[in-house]
């Protein structure tokens, strides 16, 4: 019990932090309550997608910057493809789009193996490319939404304090997420972000599975694409802020940058505590530019401290 | 190891790749020129002693912060503040008195470069995040400061629209500040202790520490070096495109990693250098300029970007590692 409290340390913290901070919130507006608690988490879903999908790769000891230009290609794809559709015909919209992404995730990977070139560089290269694509099936902002998948993200699923939005983000996560931990493909995917080498050399197909993780982070990044769509009601061709945020997320969520170590729950939970950061900043009337100083702040001191606690166990 | 087997005459192909290996600048200036006679062929009577000013014009700012990409990367890091340290320097100096904006210009880059320098040396947090993290927050600051000489407006200095734009003799005046730039960056890779401790700290850091290098102060003096020079491209940027903004330099940022890469310095850290990153800014700005000439889509030029990026880093990798 102590040694798995120990080693979830890190995501306790989080957790504790998160529940303060909403205490916090509550502290400064009295009445803050469900509703914002469901606006908080519809505004958090796309990060939180993004987020997922970094987390993966990185995981795999890999990174994706084109996590947000796949989400806005995603994004414009559905909203063209659902403009004037009927409602059943947005389901195949959507299952359509999330195939797109799994497919769009492996090509990234896939072009990894085989050029050879570092993960870094190939996402820049198709950070562009998907960027392009996505002007092209949608130049300007505009589509629209089906009925159903907007409606699936509003409001309360029983309980004032349950988002619709948080069961959504909770169910695609968790049925992607815990079947792959357990099985041979997750237990691979931690194996080559370890060492591609002691990998290999045990006898995992490092080449399959890490196109398997771009893909996979490819159907995370369509699911945010999704997201997106389902609560502006367009689609947007240009990408939001949301590599950055995934990055910011997965690093403060304890999951080693080069791989192999750490989870989807502290990358989720941290990109919920920045948001409510900047809710809270925005609640104390805080100059909205200021927030983005605090933010940068914040995750700058926290990683700098996360660093030198790990340094300090290290040491004898 | 004490006998050499006699080598097998090598096939003429190996020969041209093992000369390629021995001087990978060359496949370089050759995709430069094809590119050029590309431009050429497509648009007869375009390549000119003007067109040629102006493409040297718009390489300058690239090349100078990809030679931060290029310091960081030798290292095994990246320096992704350079395009908010760039455009700090620009916005500052466009809305100060000109001999006081020059001096103010370079202290958010000191700072930035001190604190990139401290956690990633000292705290041995992640480049990437640490540099994210410091480019976020100098944004930040940046809006704010808008906020409070927003009434005085932009103005940007003559010398520096000089410096940008101008040519003398069918020079760009840029060159008077690229050419020192460069051939002390070139030199300080490759004569300078300091040079030398940037690409063994990448090529193996533990090796290093054993032999007795201090790694925080390398880091420190690299990310400080890194954030001034970003600091000087932002300058001849604004004189250049002479429209001060926020996001003035953002577009170069991604840019600036891939003309290094292209240049062929390792994103890993102990490979590249200086002169390739030169001509990887200089076959990125041909390039934009021949997607221009196109006439094609906006979303259709920056896909052909990325997949040439890509293209031509890989067909690279393999010309100088496969030996």
């Amino acid at each position: 019990m102590m040694g798995r409290l120990r080693r979830e340390g890190w995501i306790v913290g989080l957790l504790a932090l998160f529940l303060a901070l909403l205490a916090v919130t509550r502290g400064i507006q009295p009445g803050y309550g469900g509703g914002d608690f469901g606006s908080l988490a519809r505004a958090v879903l796309p990060y939180a997608f993004a987020v997922a999908a970094q987390t993966v790769v990185v995981i795999a000891g890999g990174i994706d910057l084109s996590v947000a230009a796949m989400m806005a290609l995603t994004s414009v794809t559905a909203a063209r493809a659902m403009n004037g559709a009927s409602e059943e015909a947005a389901v195949l919209v959507v299952a359509l789009v999330l195939l797109m992404g799994l497919a769009l995730g492996a090509l990234n990977g896939l072009l990894i193996v085989v050029t050879r070139v570092p993960d870094i560089v190939v996402t820049l290269s198709t950070l562009f490319i998907l960027q392009g694509a996505a002007l092209l099936v949608l130049p300007s902002p505009g589509g629209a939404a089906a009925g159903w998948l907007k409606a699936l993200i509003t409001g309360t699923a029983g309980h004032p304090w349950l988002p619709k939005a948080l069961v959504v983000l909770a169910v695609c996560l968790a049925a992607i997420w815990i079947p792959l931990r357990r099985s041979r493909l997750g237990l691979s995917i931690y194996a080559i972000g370890s060492s591609d080498l002691a990998a290999f050399r045990s006898g995992v197909p490092v080449a399959r599975t890490k196109v398997a993780a771009y893909a996979i982070a490819g159907l995370f990044a369509a699911m945010g694409g999704l997201s997106l769509t389902a609560s502006t009601g367009i689609g947007a061709p240009i990408p939001g802020p949301y590599l950055l945020a995934s990055v910011a997320a997965v690093v403060l969520g304890g999951v080693v940058l080069g791989g192999g170590r750490g989870g989807l729950v502290g990358p989720i939970v941290a990109v919920f505590i920045l948001r409510l950061v900047r809710t809270d900043l925005t609640l104390l009337a805080v100059d909205p530019n200021v927030t983005s100083i605090i933010e940068g702040a914040i995750m700058v001191v926290v990683v700098m401290f996360g660093a030198f606690i790990a340094m300090r166990s290290r040491a004898p | 190891m004490t006998t050499l087997a006699p080598e097998p005459a090598p096939s003429p192909g190996r020969r041209v790749k093992r000369f390629l290996g021995d001087y990978p600048l060359v496949p370089l200036v050759l995709l430069l020129v094809l590119l050029v006679v590309v431009l050429q062929i497509l648009r007869p009577g375009i390549v000119n002693e003007r067109w040629i000013a102006n493409t040297v014009k718009f390489a300058v700012p690239l090349a100078m912060l990809a030679g931060c990409q290029t310091l960081a990367m030798l290292t095994g890091g990246i320096d992704l503040s350079v395009a908010t340290v760039a455009t700090m320097a620009a916005f500052i100096v466009s809305t100060q008195e000109p001999g006081l904006g020059l001096a103010l210009a370079f202290l958010p880059a000191l700072l930035i470069g001190l604190t990139n320098g401290i956690g990633v040396g000292v705290f041995r947090v992640h480049p990437l995040i640490m540099t994210l993290g410091t480019s976020l927050i100098g944004t930040g600051c940046l809006q704010v400061y808008q906020r409070t000489v927003i009434a005085t407006g932009t103005k940007v200095p003559d010398a520096l629209s000089w410096l940008g734009t101008g040519l003398t003799g069918g020079f760009p005046n840029a060159l008077l500040v690229f050419l020192p730039v460069a051939a002390l960056l070139i030199f300080t890779l490759r004569r300078t202790g300091f040079g030398r401790l940037l690409y063994a700290v990448g090529d193996n850091e533990r090796t290093t520490r054993i032999a007795g290098v201090l790694y925080w102060q390398v880091i420190l003096a690299l990310y400080l070096a890194c954030s001034l020079l970003a600091a000087l491209a932002g300058l001849l940027y604004v004189g250049l495109i002479k429209a001060p903004s926020l996001s003035l330099a953002d577009p170069l940022l991604l840019p600036s990693v891939a003309a290094a890469v292209i240049g062929g310095t390792s994103i890993f850290g102990g490979r590249g250098g200086y002169a390739g990153t030169i001509l990887g800014a200089l076959i990125l700005t041909v390039l934009t300029t021949l997607l221009t000439l196109l006439q094609m889509p906006e979303g259709f030029r920056r896909m052909l970007f990325g997949a040439i990026v890509l293209l031509v880093t890989a067909a690279y990798l393999r010309i100088i590692e496969d030996r």
